[in-house]
């Protein structure tokens, strides 16, 4: 075991995934000499060589279709795209091609790559750098869709996604990379791909929530057992396949339920989970469902994004919303 | 502009190909030919869906594949069935395909091409990627990429030319300039003096050939091949050509092009070319060509009737090759379609 951030468990991950099978290689913008704009590959350049830790032209585009080529051919590519914001010129290549070529191709060929794409708002960032499209990547069939909030979870998803045999898009919550710390284990493990985690245990009110939204969602948790309100919290985690058994089995148990995620309302993956309590446990429900989400509005810059960001207090009042007949 | 075979039918310089090879293109330029208007027909019937014709266009797809070793990658798009099926890709998927039936995309393990690539221009990136991964592999494999003029406005030309260059792995790019990307004439589509002379912006080869020349297009593909297999790099072949048909059978040439310039283009068609040429080496005789014709006929035949007798694809067909193992949401939406 050893005590590691997200972003230190991702880079071990990510080195233990080259050590141990040679067809694994990195490609992306930066990910080489630098290590990445976030660290993230800092040092597998010196360990693992320059075949197999790939600086790219800035062309994302180039990046995915050539992982797509990588992987039919019988590599197993990580692409790194810098931002969500610049993952648009490469979605193409995943929608029309990662996404869909088992499908027409009746399993003759297969993509399994892994997309990492750092994703999320709440750092400051300039224009284009602080999106959350995990909602397009979920809409998206043929895709698997996870995001780690631990540096567990950092480390065993992503060992998970590397040996996929499908494509995996793995999005990395940047306002989590160097604030939350944790033991992981030296030795490799996998968490598995399709699971939710329940982050606490509680009676009265589903918090479900994924990425960086969960620190604050933990945080109000606690705000709320002051209150006399015992909150659940669930890490959904994967979005693509959802672990439904988890996610809704918590709802029907509490009765309530308050998704939290920092993506615009409209659309975005909680109106999908919303969908998905009304058709299952509608009768289970004491109280509307609620929904504390980033606004349908563009990210706003710095001095803008606490009007923005979905916060504590935010989330506390829609759970006590959901209790007030209780 | 590379030529060796003239549209007359003589030579310009010594063939690259013993004249045993020239008459197996030639059959097999008739057989694609067969195929092509036996899809148009059998797509005016409602027996397959839209189709896209390459007649016109066999010199510049059957004389580059026959440069490629089994093992090397094709990977092209929706109007070079001629080119997939030289490279094995057998003739009832490629009617398959056309029938509306993704099995067509699953050609035999030993065969090394993509299923036809539908949009334009991002497949070039998917070859970039193949070349690169034998290459990392230590194994001796090309990757050749077929695309139109039309494609090489997209962005993804740039960043598969740049990736090839930068990387410099074995891929062959060849594009059919075939004058038009639907209705837009090559020259509304670039300013560039030539595709070929693109090359030099990214550091790689680059060749302009008379498509419509089999043993030239052989030539120029065998010379890009062998560069690549040595460890040479990337070559960009453009192959000038001309789409004696329609875009496809949804579109009418007539809005965009004179039947002058269609009749003028037919005087260059490759197959009337490669038949004076082995006609005045006395290798051909109408009755060979009208054998080859029976035999294309019944091959064109046997692979429709082949591709129509599959069975219609029950429900599970739809969800069973989304992942390698359906999760339990695609289970559920599976059991409601089939309900």
């Amino acid at each position: 075991m050893s005590e590691r951030t997200l972003a230190q468990a991702i880079t071990a991950g990510l080195d233990e995934a080259l050590a141990s099978d040679p067809s694994v290689m990195l490609l992306g913008e930066d990910v080489g000499v630098t290590g990445g704009v976030f660290r993230i590959s800092d040092g597998l350049l010196e360990r693992h060589g320059a075949d197999r830790v790939v600086d790219t032209p800035v062309a994302e585009s180039g990046i995915v279709g050539a992982a797509f080529g990588l992987a039919v051919g019988g590599m197993r590519p990580i692409a790194e795209i810098q931002f969500m914001g610049f993952s648009t010129p490469g979605y193409d290549q995943v929608v029309n091609h990662v996404a869909r070529i088992r499908h027409r191709s009746r399993h003759r060929f297969t993509a399994p790559l892994v997309l990492r794409i750092p994703y999320g708002g709440g750092f400051g960032a300039a224009e284009h750098h602080s999106e959350s499209w995990e909602a397009i990547y979920a809409h998206t069939p043929g895709l698997v869709v996870v995001t780690p909030s631990t540096p567990h979870d950092g480390k065993g998803l992503l060992a998970a996604s590397v040996a996929s045999n499908d494509p995996v898009v793995f999005l990395e919550p940047i306002r989590l990379y160097r604030s939350v710390k944790g033991q992981v284990p030296d030795e490799r493990y996998e968490v598995p791909l399709g699971t939710a985690a329940v982050r606490r245990e509680g009676r009265d009110v589903s918090l479900l929530t994924w990425g960086a939204m969960t620190k604050e969602v933990r945080q109000a948790a606690e705000v709320l057992a002051g209150q006399g309100i015992d909150a659940e919290v669930v890490d959904v985690r994967s979005l693509v396949p959802l672990d439904e058994e988890t996610v809704l089995g918590s709802v029907a148990k509490t009765g309530r339920a308050v998704i939290v995620h920092e993506a615009p309302r409209t659309a975005g993956f909680g109106a999908e989970l919303a969908a998905r309590i009304g058709e299952t446990c509608l009768y289970d429900l004491l109280a509307p469902v609620q929904r504390v989400t980033g606004w349908d509005t563009v990210f706003p810059l710095k001095r803008g994004e606490h009007h923005y960001l979905p916060s504590v207090d935010r989330i506390v009042a829609a759970a006590v919303d959901t209790m007030a007949d209780a | 502009m590379r030529q060796i075979l003239l549209p007359d039918g003589s030579l310009d310089g010594e063939s690259p190909l013993p004249t045993d090879h020239v008459k197996r293109l030639f059959e097999a330029m008739v057989t694609a030919r067969r195929y092509d208007h036996k899809s148009i027909s059998l797509q005016r019937q409602g027996r397959l869906a839209t189709y896209a014709p390459f007649e016109g266009q066999e010199a510049a797809q059957l004389a580059s594949v026959a440069a490629l070793a089994p093992d090397d990658w094709l990977v092209a798009t929706y109007r070079d069935a001629a080119a997939n099926w030289a490279h094995g890709y057998p003739m009832d998927l490629l009617f398959l395909g056309r029938v509306g039936d993704e099995r067509g995309g699953a050609p035999p393990e030993d065969v090394h091409c993509l299923p036809p690539s539908i949009t334009v221009g991002a497949h070039m990136l998917h070859a970039v990627g193949l070349a690169w991964a034998a290459m990392l592999k230590g194994e001796n494999r090309v990757a050749l990429t077929m695309f139109g003029d039309g494609a090489t406005s997209e962005g993804d030309f740039h960043e598969a030319m740049n990736f090839a260059a930068v990387y410099d792995t074995p891929t062959v790019f060849l594009c059919q300039n075939n004058g038009y990307a639907i209705s837009l004439p090559v020259a509304r589509q670039t300013r560039s003096e030539s595709i070929a002379a693109k090359a030099s912006a990214y550091g790689m080869a680059g060749v302009r050939v008379d498509g419509n020349d089999p043993l030239a297009v052989y030539d120029v593909t065998r010379e890009a091949v062998a560069r690549a297999r040595r460890g040479g790099g990337p070559t960009l072949i453009e192959a000038v050509t001309y789409r004696l048909g329609a875009h496809t059978t949804n579109d009418d040439p007539g809005r965009y092009r004179t039947s002058e310039e269609e009749e003028a283009a037919r005087r260059r068609d490759p197959i009337v070319r490669t038949r004076s040429y082995l006609e005045g080496l006395g290798e051909w005789s109408r009755g060979w060509e009208d054998a080859i014709e029976t035999e294309a006929e019944r091959l064109v035949d046997e692979a429709i009737e082949r591709a129509e007798a599959m069975q219609v694809p029950d429900v599970e067909h739809v969800f069973s090759a989304m992942f390698e193992t359906p999760h339990a949401g695609l289970v559920a939406q599976a059991e409601e379609a089939g309900r």
